[in-house]
């Protein structure tokens, strides 16, 4: 019976894990690609490993159930159990190793520098908002002060500095360049929240007091979400914003656009 | 012995007897019955949150009744919700597991199974219960203050749980659920004290360490994890609390401003709180795995009808467990903004970390080769443990590795293994232990038909919930959420939501059997024999019913380890720990 169970249990699971409907969100960065090839191998790996070790659970349950007239016996030869040991941890070992060099040669090169020319935005979290600032011609960011914060002045910008004269502030919509690397530095006003791209594999908290930078390159044009993935109050399953990916031409139009507006 | 002071002899009134014991048993059930109820609350609160996850939004009007303020309207209001999925994971993480194990399982087993008449320091034992209780009610108190209940969930990052200006809840709600922790820190040092010492100290002659049970390794490991980590979450704790209510900043930094209001802090870092509390958080679950995972090896061993494969193999494991439990927190801090290469070590440790877990894992599979296994209920629950634990266990692959992490981090991919891991497998070697020691806590049998039926409802909606919980997350369903068809894309996923729903119902309510069959079982239950299980451990050994101090006038003398099954000639296949040694000459193989 509990035998039935676990191979009813392997299908199932293999079915589910096999169907195409509900699988990662469609893909649309260079690094994801990546990220779901390790997850791919991952799974494989560890399917393996739960097709055998549940089949295994399942034969032995039948095979050694309690039957009339068959004693248990005792196999167990001296020496036999750290032998054992051993050779148990040597191959989950070397299957510990197989997916962190799989995993980690890609983490490492994910936080490595940028290339140049990459964009730079600012991305800023706030309960329960996304606000996005490009630097404008001069690609510096304007000073932002938290005591200079208003409705009128969400980030706090000082009006005094020139470098913020031509920075553009856009609320819940990010629009990038489609095969342009982009640097995102993240910052929060207030709570921690985590700035996620289920599409581009991306997702990084916000943590205010710190400014972290990623980046990536969108690689393929569309409209994708944006989530809020970090508890962060009441509203967080609301925190939504849009991200556009397209190409140089039409983001140059947009950007301008606001710009004007925002004048 | 040296505790032989409270001897059976001195009468003792009720009060004393029952209620303010010392008796390592009656606190031990205090613990069990406590931690039941608590268990039966958090598991209604996930039921009204897959309520909302299921069907978002809907008027449920019966509802409102109850909750005229979080579902006022009969609609559930988003700070409810997340009130009570902070409560619900607050309750059934710390509140019911770390208590039914070392505090329930541990008190009731660890004097017995030694050979000792009570814990080492019996005040203190009663007193840790008392504090515990007391933690749990301050606890609830949290959802009948002004605000409600925290929302902030278990885990408690700040700012948003320093601030009492973040959400609703998290003003006097959270201010109660912190002290409700501390008083849990407590108990729970006062607790495991005892565990650590009494295993130590006062085991019966000849109990050498390398002839304790496997549950006693379980329950010293689970005990040393404890003290190394709860002081931690104490420490914490204060420190957040000052932060809260004593102006100090550990937590936040300068420049916060909330709904237009800058807040007044400066100088705190609010990943210090992370790390602080996952460095309790991680091994917590190993606190409540490990203990677990004795007694489902202790009811292994017994059912196989052999001696069990690995003994030395599996306290090294767990040893190793101990140490490993401690270094690998990070990992669920992957994107927090801690440094990369941190992020790399944290991955390699909790790579690592696998190798004892699936050792441990591998130990019991192998020993059911060769076995004759008497599928007793006990039994198919430990061994259902050990097939929900295996699933959940490999689920740690992905998020163990920092890259695979970074999608699936805060999914419901984490709900799901999580909640195989450290909820649904410990409950499985919880009912295990139940049916098994049932009949020597009550000297009745509890009903084995029964007992069937509520193990296959169980494992089929356990794996029916949390596996597609799995896929939901693959699919990027995000946890913590309120209402998750919120986005686009996570709309195709919804049926999922609306199937495990159902299937958490079906669980739920498939409790009510165990519940049914508990308590008919205990006054109308068939007499149990002494021994019912033919076990060699030392707790079959005491009279029934067990006085106060076990034993007779002397402990009982052990002259061998407790795995001696399949004894040659005899007619019986099992040996007691405590069967005399003239025995063991002509029956050892
Ligand atoms: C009927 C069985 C159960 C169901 C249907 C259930 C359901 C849920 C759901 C829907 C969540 C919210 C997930 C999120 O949005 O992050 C959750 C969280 C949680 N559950 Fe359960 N749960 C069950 C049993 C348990 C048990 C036995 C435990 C014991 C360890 C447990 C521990 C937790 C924890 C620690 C959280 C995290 C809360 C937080 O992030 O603040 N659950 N559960
Ligand atoms: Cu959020
Ligand atoms: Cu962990």
């Amino acid at each position: 019976m509990l035998a039935a169970f676990l191979v009813l249990l392997v299908v199932f699971s293999a079915g589910l894990f096999l169907q195409r409907q509900w699988w990662l969100p469609s893909l649309a960065s260079v690094h994801g690609v990546d990220i779901d090839r390790v997850f791919l191998a991952t799974l494989v790996i560890t399917g393996v490993l739960f097709i055998g070790l549940q089949l295994l659970l399942a034969y032995f349950s039948v095979r050694y159930r309690e039957q009339q007239g068959r004693p248990a016996q005792c196999w167990v030869r001296p020496g036999l159990e750290k032998r054992f040991a051993v050779i148990a941890a040597v191959i989950i070992f070397g299957v510990d190793i197989a997916i962190f060099a799989m995993g980690e040669s890609e983490w490492f090169k994910a936080w490595g520098a940028a290339p140049p020319g990459a964009e730079i935005i600012e991305v800023t979290g706030e309960q329960f908002m996304w606000h996005f600032r490009y630097p404008g011609q001069d690609k510096s960011f304007g000073r932002t002060e938290p005591r200079l914060v208003s409705a009128t002045n969400p980030l706090g910008l000082d009006p005094q500095d020139p470098a913020g004269k031509d920075d553009v502030l856009s609320t819940n919509l990010l629009h990038l360049v489609v095969d342009k690397p982009v640097r995102l530095q993240l910052r929060a006003k207030d709570v921690i929240h985590s700035f996620f791209l289920p599409n581009l594999r991306v997702k990084q908290d916000v943590v205010p007091g710190m400014r972290i930078e990623v980046w990536f390159q969108p690689a393929k044009a569309g409209v994708y979400e944006i989530a809020c993935a970090q508890l962060c109050g009441l509203g967080h399953y609301r925190m939504r914003a849009f991200l556009t990916v397209q190409p140089q031409a039409e983001f140059e139009k947009w950007l301008t656009e606001l710009r004007e507006g925002g004048d | 012995m040296y505790l032989v002071e409270t001897g059976s002899e001195h009468k003792a009134g009720f009060i004393r007897k029952y209620v303010f014991s010392t008796d390592h048993k009656i606190v031990g059930l205090q613990y069990f019955f406590t931690a039941f109820a608590m268990a039966i609350f958090g598991g209604l609160l996930s039921i009204l949150m897959r309520l909302q996850l299921g069907w978002p939004s809907r008027m449920w009007p019966m509802l409102e009744t109850i909750f005229p303020v979080g579902m006022a309207g009969g609609v559930m209001s988003p700070e409810f919700y997340l009130a009570l999925q902070t409560m619900h994971g607050t309750i059934m993480a710390i509140f019911v597991l770390t208590a039914l194990f070392t505090g329930a399982f541990g008190n009731y087993l660890i004097p017995l199974q030694i050979g000792a008449r009570d814990m080492a320091f019996p005040l203190l034992n009663m007193l840790s219960y008392w504090v515990y209780l007391l933690s749990c009610i301050v606890l609830v108190l949290a959802f009948f203050v002004e605000g409600g209940a925290p929302i902030s969930g278990w885990t408690a990052y700040a700012p948003l749980s320093a601030i009492p200006e973040s959400g609703p809840g998290q003003a006097m709600g959270q201010n109660l659920w912190l002290v409700a922790i501390a008083l849990f820190t407590v108990s729970s040092m006062m607790g495991v004290l005892n565990y650590i010492t009494t295993i130590v100290q006062a085991r019966t002659k000849g109990m050498t360490m390398s002839r304790v049970p496997l549950n006693i390794w379980g329950m010293l490991s689970a005990s040393i994890i404890s003290i190394m980590v709860f002081p931690v979450l104490l420490g914490a704790g204060v420190l957040l609390l000052a932060d809260r209510i004593g102006g100090t900043s550990f937590f936040v930094p300068a420049g916060l401003v909330m709904g237009d209001k800058l807040i007044p802090h400066s100088g705190g870092h609010p990943l210090l709180w992370q790390h602080l509390f996952w460095f309790f958080g991680h091994p917590e679950v190993y606190i409540v795995i490990v203990p677990a995972m004795g007694i489902a090896a202790e009811i292994i061993a017994t059912f196989i009808r052999k001696p069990v494969f690995g003994y030395r193999i599996m306290a090294g494991c767990w040893i190793a467990v101990v140490a490993l439990s401690m270094v690998v927190w990070g990992h669920h801090m992957f994107v927090s903004g801690m440094n990369p290469f941190l992020g790399g070590f944290f991955a390699l440790a909790t790579l690592l970390i696998t190798v004892p877990s699936a050792i441990l894992v591998l130990c019991w599979v192998v020993s059911l080769y060769g076995a004759r296994i008497q599928f007793t209920t006990p039994m198919l629950f430990a061994l259902g443990f050990v097939s929900i634990f295996v699933t959940g266990g490999l689920g740690g692959f992905f998020l163990g590795s920092a890259w695979t992490d970074i999608q699936l981090h805060d999914t419901y991919f984490v709900v799901g293994h999580f909640h195989l891991t450290m909820a649904m497998s410990p409950l499985f070697a919880a009912f295990a232990g139940v049916y098994y020691w049932f009949p020597r806590i009550s000297g009745r049998m509890m009903n084995e038909r029964l007992g069937r039926v509520h193990f296959w409802i169980s494992i089929a909606g356990a794996y029916a919930i949390f596996l597609t919980m799995h896929v939901m997350g693959v699919g990027g369903m995000l946890r913590h959420s309120y209402d998750t068809t919120q986005y686009d894309f996570l709309k195709h996923l919804q049926p999922l939501n609306v199937f495990v729903s159902f299937a958490a119902f079906a669980l739920a309510a498939s409790q009510l059997i165990f519940i049914l069959n508990f308590l008919v079982s205990l006054f109308r239950g068939p007499r149990a024999e002494a021994n019912p299980w033919k076990a060699n451990t030392l707790e079959w050994a005491a009279p029934a019913p067990i006085p106060h101090g076990n034993w007779g006038a002397v402990t009982p003398e052990v002259h061998r380890w407790p795995y001696d099954y399949m004894v040659p000639d005899g007619g019986e296949d099992f040996l007691p720990q405590n069967a005399p040694a003239a025995v063991l000459e002509n029956k050892r193989f």
